[in-house]
């Protein structure tokens, strides 16, 4: 087993990202959100290109997470929830009444910070989502399978224990589940809400790598607490400070010159 | 309805039903299936004063439940035996429900070993199940000549009734007051022990207290358990039409009275059974009420029921 | 004598034991009693043949027929529609007036006694419905008696399932419906069982009023319109009448019996649903 330990992050290896190229996959505009009157994120304009890393990073409280949590309507499930502003995934506004929300979290799928797996074999949990979708065939079905858990770097621990229950894993296994679980469904954003916190080393190690590798297909934004994750598995990174937007821009440029004295004072840990 | 006309209609209703939002068709079912136990409730409460209320006006409420003349056949409906006769065998079944609950109650809880626990719980909840005519039986064979022959009075008595009731309401006394106990913050039983109480003193000094409210509860719908019973009762409380002087005498209650008669009355005479059912209606939702009041105000908070 | 706090604990301890004691061993009694009495008499003839003068001789296949219609009948009833409104309370609102009043509902349903279910039965399913003394009158009121059993224990069954897994079922695109099925009422199954076969119990157990609803006849029910007697009316019938000690204590036997593995289901049933959830 190679020790990811030492080996360098996959980003710093590939050199300086390659500036977004082409249109947005998803642009957010002028959107305001606010539980039961409350406003939690103001006026946020932002675009997520296809094929990056986008980090999101801020202290507790400043809308990270609802932020993302928008981005695939989970929102709706909060009671007083509101919001004004369009976010567009390929040009269509996913904020309107009419959307179907089921087959937008098809398209766009989000890993917890907390692993929830199902209290059901690792095959029926990774299975769930396209069965949800109505796939049949048991041949597609294992595809489906054994495809995301190549993905999420977990096929190798469990490809001779699919039956078995998923609550029997480790911390770190269960989360490149529900990593795989997401993958399954096929979908063209990941959105990943702090999914390191709380794993051990190597465990964020292989989530980090599967991350680097899974960028080729999808638009990936992370959100994250750990301001060094975002500066080693990203490639850009999102300043976000009490709901506001303040800066956001290639992670390299951004972290070692920061145009926005917040930022810097955050990054160097004067404030959090 | 022809075949073919028959055929024609399913159809239309399934390409309705795949019409329909599906989850629009699953709110509304569930809505619908949701509202049948209020409805039911309300549909109960309507048919049975519809059918006893008239009678009630007509005899006049004081003469109805304040007469003992209970002649049916001659058009004289007082029940005012009945009413004394649930009310003291009731009585006597709580003073046994209290004792033997209460103090099964606080063990399950403050002095017994989990192990006991595993046996003791679903031992109760046994008892819960044996059928109402099986304790009935239990009493006549057993019980009864028992009173007869060592106590005195005919056996079929006020103290038959009361202790197979006793023995009836037990599960209902015992699991109220388990939750009572068990809703008590842990901070008050540790805080006591900690000030050198014995768990003893402990029980009967702070948890008792704090768990007032829902041993009362879980008295009241005894109670209502207790008022409510029919068959056991009638197999050993002796259904005699008078009022009772002494625990061993021979009575009836409302609800054997309604058992009893119901077979064969006709007209008025049905009217007042059901007027029998109406009093034990109003009687066991007084009871419920506050009994369910009494299990909201518990220490340690409010409980979702 | 100083009052020594050690001494009253044991002795209130041993009070308490006392009466456990005394109340299990009625339980243990009960059971033995009837048992002894009434397996002898358990043959197979007993129980596959018609009473004879009125039950004096013969057996109870009637009675048996009877008690699994309407016992089957009001427990099919009651449990989609109690499983619906539970799933309707948990799932589909939020707490309101509305919820309120269907809990205060089914709380007071629960309350009712047996015999004004009785009375009830009479006046609307065997009168103003026109069903007459039968079978399908019976399980109609027993299905409303039984329903807030139902409601109660589906509630905290569904409630038991950690409301994490809603929020990841969402987030894989299911509808409310696919949530409910494919992972709520599939970790609260066993919990909903352990409600039905309760209120199979209970209906088991049910005498006044299927006496005034089902009727007493002791003939086998052809029809779910026939009138038919349930195997704990049987049994009160023939002891209060006296007509014949043995086959009311082999009667009684069978009820026992029942009971006995109903319970025990319902015990294993929720057992199996505590570790599945926990």
């Amino acid at each position: 087993m190679p020790d990811l330990l030492t080996q360098q992050p996959t980003s710093a290896r590939a050199g300086p990202p390659a500036p977004p190229s082409g249109p947005a996959k998803v642009r957010v505009e002028d959107f305001t959100a606010s539980f039961s009157g409350c406003a939690v994120l103001h006026h946020i304009a932002l675009d997520i290109f296809p094929r990056e890393r986008l980090a999101i990073i801020g202290p507790a409280g400043s809308g990270k997470t609802t932020f993302l949590r928008s981005l695939n309507r989970l929102n709706d499930l909060e009671h007083g929830f509101a919001s004004t502003g369009r976010i567009l995934l390929d040009g269509v506004d996913i904020t309107a009444r009419d959307v179907d929300v089921a087959a937008l979290r098809r398209r766009v799928g989000m890993v917890y910070a907390v692993p929830i797996p199902l209290p059901w074999s690792i095959y029926d949990n990774i299975a769930y989502g396209p069965r949800l979708a109505g796939v049949r065939g048991r041949a597609r079905l294992e595809e489906l399978v054994v495809g995301s858990l190549r993905s999420s770097f977990l096929w190798d621990e469990v490809k001779d224990r699919l039956q078995e229950p998923a609550l029997n894993l480790s911390g770190g296994q269960q989360q490149r589940l529900c990593l795989a679980r997401v993958l399954a469904l096929q979908p063209e954003v990941l959105l990943l809400d702090e999914p390191c916190s709380g794993l051990d080393p190597i465990s964020t190690a292989r989530i980090e790598e599967a991350l680097a590798q899974l960028k080729a297909q999808y638009s990936i934004v992370l959100v994250t607490n750990n301001t060094k994750q975002a500066a080693r598995a990203s490639d850009r990174t999102a300043f976000f400070l009490m709901g506001d937007l303040i800066e956001c821009g290639p992670t390299q440029q951004l972290f070692t010159n920061p145009s926005h004295h917040r930022t810097s004072d955050y990054i160097t840990g004067r404030f959090g | 309805m022809s075949r073919p006309r028959v055929r024609a209609a399913i159809r239309w209703l399934c390409t309705l039903a795949k019409r329909v939002n599906q989850e629009t068709l699953v709110s509304v079912v569930l809505t619908a299936m949701a509202l049948t136990a209020v409805s039911g409730l309300a549909v109960i409460t309507a048919f049975i004063f519809k059918e006893g209320l008239p009678l009630i006006m007509k005899v006049g409420l004081k003469d109805f439940i304040l007469s003992s003349d209970w002649h049916p056949l001659e058009g004289k409906f007082g029940i005012f035996p009945m009413v004394v006769g649930s009310l003291a065998v009731t009585a006597g079944a709580m003073v046994i429900g209290l004792i033997f609950g209460l103090g099964g109650a606080i063990l399950l809880t403050q002095f017994c070993p989990p192990r006991l626990v595993s046996i003791l719980k679903p031992s109760i909840e046994l008892l819960a199940g044996i059928p109402s005519v099986v304790y009935g039986f239990m009493g006549v064979v057993i019980l009864v000549p028992f009173i007869r022959e060592h106590i005195g009075g005919p056996g079929l008595s006020v103290l038959a009734a009361s202790i197979v009731l006793g023995i009836m309401v037990l599960p209902t006394v015992i699991s109220i007051s388990v939750d009572a106990l068990q809703a008590v913050p842990r901070p008050y039983r540790e805080g006591s022990i900690a000030l050198g109480a014995t768990e003893w003193q402990t029980t009967h000094m702070v948890m008792l207290r704090a768990a007032r409210s829902g041993i009362v509860a879980a008295v009241i719908l005894g109670m209502g358990r207790a008022v409510g019973e029919t068959m056991a009762v009638i197999m050993v409380a002796g259904n005699t039409v008078a009022l009772p002087h002494s625990p061993l005498d021979s009575v009836r209650t409302l609800t054997s009275n309604i058992a009893l008669e119901m077979a064969y009355a006709a007209g008025d005479h049905r009217k007042a059974l059901f007027a029998t059912g109406v009093t034990l209606f109003v009687i066991i939702m007084i009871l419920n009420t506050i009994a369910l009041r009494f299990s909201r105000r518990r220490a340690g908070g409010t409980r979702s029921r | 004598m100083r009052h020594n706090p050690a001494r009253s604990q044991i002795l209130a301890i041993t009070v308490m034991w006392v009466l456990a004691a005394l109340t299990i061993g009625v339980l243990l009694f009960i059971i033995a009693f009837i048992l002894a009495h009434g397996v002898p008499h358990l043959t197979l003839a007993f129980l596959s043949e018609a009473p004879r003068s009125g039950g004096r001789e013969g057996g109870i296949f009637p009675m048996i027929v009877s008690t699994l219609y309407v016992t089957g009948l009001a427990v099919l009833i009651a449990t989609p529609i109690g499983l619906g409104t539970a799933i309707y309370l948990t799932e589909y609102t939020r707490e309101s007036r509305l919820t309120a009043v269907i809990r205060f509902g089914a709380d007071c349903l629960a309350g009712i006694p047996s015999i004004i279910f009785g009375l009830f039965g009479f006046v609307f399913f065997v009168i103003t419905l026109g069903m007459g003394l039968s079978v399908i009158a019976g399980a109609l009121t027993l299905a409303v008696m039984v329903l807030p059993t139902i409601i109660r224990t589906s509630e905290e069954a569904i409630r038991a399932v950690p409301r994490a897994y809603r929020e990841v079922s969402y987030g894989l695109g299911s509808t409310r419906w696919q949530m409910v099925t494919r992972v709520v009422l599939r970790s609260a199954l066993p919990g909903i069982c352990t409600g039905v076969v309760l209120s199979a119990g209970r209906s088991i157990s049910e005498t006044a009023a299927v006496m005034l609803t089902a009727g007493s006849s002791l003939t086998l029910p052809r029809s779910l319109f026939d009138s038919s007697r349930t195997l704990s009316l049987h049994f009160y019938t023939l002891s209060r009448e006296g007509l014949s000690m043995a086959n009311a204590y082999a009667t009684a036997s069978i009820l026992i019996l029942a009971i006995l593995a109903i319970n025990l289901s319902a015990y294993w049933l929720m057992r199996r649903f505590v570790a599945k959830v926990s």
